[in-house]
């Protein structure tokens, strides 16, 4: 057992967590915290070599978590986190990559790589903290927000329909995709576990309170009472239909491992392509020309 | 600084007959670039195409990435997975490419990006030549910060300062651009690649100390902090915020102030080792020529009609573009009546001729908005009138 191996152990926690950055900035009663230690708990139980697993975050209240955990860690910019873990994961294969970032981030200006990462089957892990809005920067609208919600650029309420992050995910081509909430901890970290013994593109929404903007905004209470609202109207559906799964202001949420499934990834595509049309040209990509 | 010599696996050594693009392409994986993302755009699209077809054979990886903004990230996380590699485009999505610009030099990521320029603005002129996005390679992210940028003016060029763009880029780790036009790009001529042991590379400089004593900003000797990969084991962090030597975010004005100061100070303190200037007949000339790229192949024939007129003229060819040669056009302001600025723009580079001058003498513009190259004729009337 090598010292580190030991260290861990001993508070297996916070020897993932960069400690000479904590304090975080993140709220009371905020979420992603919550979500951040799912994610350190899944690294922990997992077999993984931790310094062959790399997180990317894009930028937002999320996108602050790569900040915080003690693996090769890039803060990039916003909605770019997914493209950075492609080239990332491509020029190194042996790399787990975990992108982790807001429903801002991954699924409005970053949609497009969203769903291309996941038409390829990118090899990479997608943690999305969904919390309805736009948080860092004060609690705007977001292409998740649920129609009627307020917001603070949705003053009369929100009018606009919203992304179904699972729905989109499946039909973009993803081939392990989940969807928590912040009650649900244990869960989050068994997905994510899953996911790491999965090749292919994970996606795994986390619902997550946002105490002081959204929450506030709409006067739904605090932490406690957000989590209650999880308890109350959330019901786990393993392998429900990804069509179902629209969320109505304060409604029903279903929950629960939709899509887990094989597919050869971008990288199997490729090689096996190549190898086919260039014959002996060809040098499998990823074996031996790191 | 380590010199390398080439793979020869990425090495086409003979003498070919190439257009620029595909020189640029020929040029990035001589200089051992292994990842290549892109998206299409004209007069650009040769590059990207050149490269996959022959990436996947010299043990590299093609990629057409949805759009240029993830082009260039897909970039960035790629250097951060220990490759070297490199992007092209042309106006519309050098612009959207701008943001992880500053990005990269915030990361003091080696990155190389070659521009083929077409006239704009907006979508403008997309078959047709430019030079308008001279400022905007220097200028167009957010922000201070400093590049470095090369225009070559042959398909021969195109090859040789896609290698030279890849070694100051590691160097420096700063982006590297190489700010070419449609007409190099497209025009063909011979283009000579020597044997891969005659081509020197430079090897990123690499960390090699004690793991737990590893600082990803902590600038060396050179200025130049040392570069690890993801993977190997140091669990570091980098962000495009304002940072410390360690790479954490510090969000305050004394941070700042030594963070952006690096990131100026590593290229303009070192300007005299990266500038290259191409100079004829300065000793005694009276009106000098300042051009560079396609322009400078149109302004030789102005000169030799200045000349054969008795007109007392020098050139200087910018290889370098940014940053730009402040001190040798400081100088010869004091000797010359004038400098002749001719670009295929409204006047970007002229500008900077004027500044450097600092009225010791003018420069004069000749401008030209794009869709061809200058008229010969324009470029000689406008000697003549500087060397009246
Ligand atoms: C290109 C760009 N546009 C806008 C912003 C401002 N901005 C910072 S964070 C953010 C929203 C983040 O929302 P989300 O991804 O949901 O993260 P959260 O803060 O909710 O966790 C925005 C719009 C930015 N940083 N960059
Ligand atoms: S603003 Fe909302 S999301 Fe951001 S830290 Fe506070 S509670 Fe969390
Ligand atoms: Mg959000």
């Amino acid at each position: 057992m090598k010292k580190e191996d030991r260290l861990e152990e001993k508070n297996p926690i916070e020897s993932l967590l960069r400690m000479d950055r904590i304090p975080h900035i993140w709220c009371p009663g905020c979420g992603i915290g919550t979500v951040v230690t799912s994610f350190a708990e899944a690294l922990h139980k997992s077999e993984l070599d931790l310094d062959k697993v790399a997180i990317v975050s894009g930028i937002g209240c999320t996108g602050r978590v790569a900040g915080y955990v003690k693996l090769d860690s890039f803060h990039t910019t916003h909605g770019r986190a997914i493209p950075f873990a492609t080239g990332l994961k491509l020029a190194h294969p042996e790399l787990k990559v975990v992108v982790f970032s807001g429903d801002g981030d991954i699924a409005g200006i970053g949609g497009n790589h969203l769903i291309h990462a996941a038409r390829r089957n990118m090899d990479i892990m997608v943690i999305c903290v969904n919390n309805f809005n736009y948080a860092m920067t004060g609690g705007q609208v977001a292409a998740t927000t649920p129609k009627d919600a307020n917001a603070s650029t949705a003053p009369y309420g929100n009018f606009e329909y919203s992304f179904s992050l699972p729905y989109l995910a499946e039909a973009a081509g993803a081939t392990y995709v989940a969807r928590w909430t912040a009650l649900h901890l244990r869960r989050v970290t068994k997905s994510i576990q899953e996911a790491f013994n999965r090749r292919g593109f994970s996606f795994i929404e986390v619902i997550t309170p946002c105490v002081t903007l959204y929450a506030r905004r709409n006067r739904l209470g605090d932490g406690l009472n957000l989590l209650k609202y999880y308890y109350e109207k959330s019901e786990i559906q393993h392998g429900a239909d990804t069509r179902t799964l629209d969320i109505s202001y304060q409604g029903k949420l279903i929950v629960g491992k939709f899509v887990d499934k094989e597919k050869p990834t971008f990288l199997d595509c490729m090689n096996e392509h190549l190898a086919k049309v260039l014959g002996e040209k060809y040098q499998l990509y990823g074996e031996n020309n790191d | 600084m380590k010199k390398i010599k080439a793979d020869p696996k990425g090495v086409l050594t003979g003498a070919h007959y190439l257009d620029g693009d595909h020189s640029l392409a020929e040029g990035g994986l001589a200089a051992g670039c292994r990842f290549f993302a892109g998206y299409p755009i004209t007069p650009s699209t040769e590059t990207a195409e050149r490269f996959s077809e022959r990436i996947p054979k010299v043990g590299g990886i093609f990629i057409q990435m949805e759009d240029e903004l993830a082009s260039i990230a897909a970039l960035i996380g790629a250097v951060w997975g220990g490759k070297k590699a490199m992007t092209v485009t042309s106006g519309p999505g050098f612009s959207l490419m701008m943001e992880n610009i500053g990005l990269a030099c915030m990361m003091e990521t080696p990155i190389v990006i070659a521009n083929v320029q077409r006239g704009g603005p907006s979508t403008g002129l997309p078959t047709l030549t430019g030079q308008q996005d001279m400022m905007q390679a220097k200028w167009g992210s957010h922000g201070d910060y400093e590049i470095i940028a090369l225009s070559p003016d042959s398909p021969q060029e195109c090859f040789d300062l896609t290698i030279e763009a890849f070694n100051l880029s590691e160097t420096y780790r700063v982006p590297t651009f190489v700010m070419t036009d449609e007409c190099v790009g497209h025009m063909h001529e011979k283009v000579v690649i020597p044997p891969a042991e005659e081509i020197e590379l430079v090897e990123r400089k690499w960390y090699t100390g004690p793991k737990d004593k590893y600082l990803p900003y902590k600038p060396d000797k050179d200025m130049i902090p040392f570069m690890v990969k993801a993977g190997d084991g140091y669990r570091f962090h980098t962000t495009g915020l304002t940072r410390d030597e360690r790479g954490y975010p510090v969000i305050n004005a004394e941070c700042q102030d030594v963070c952006v100061h690096h990131l100026v100070d590593k290229i303009n303190k070192n300007a005299d080792k990266i500038i290259k200037l191409e100079e004829q007949e300065i000793d005694n000339a009276e009106v000098i020529v300042i051009s560079y790229g396609i322009t400078s192949r149109v302004t030789t024939r102005a000169v030799e009609q200045a000349r054969k007129a008795g007109i007392k003229i020098g050139t200087i060819r910018l290889i370098t573009v940014w940053p730009f040669p402040e001190k040798r056009i400081k100088e010869l302001a004091k000797k010359v009546k004038a400098f002749v600025v001719p670009e295929i723009n409204c006047g970007q580079v002229v500008l900077e001729v004027e500044r450097c001058a600092a009225g010791q003498a003018p420069a004069i513009h000749v401008p030209h908005c794009g869709g061809w190259v200058h008229d010969p004729d324009d470029i000689f009337k406008a000697i003549k009138e500087a060397a009246k």
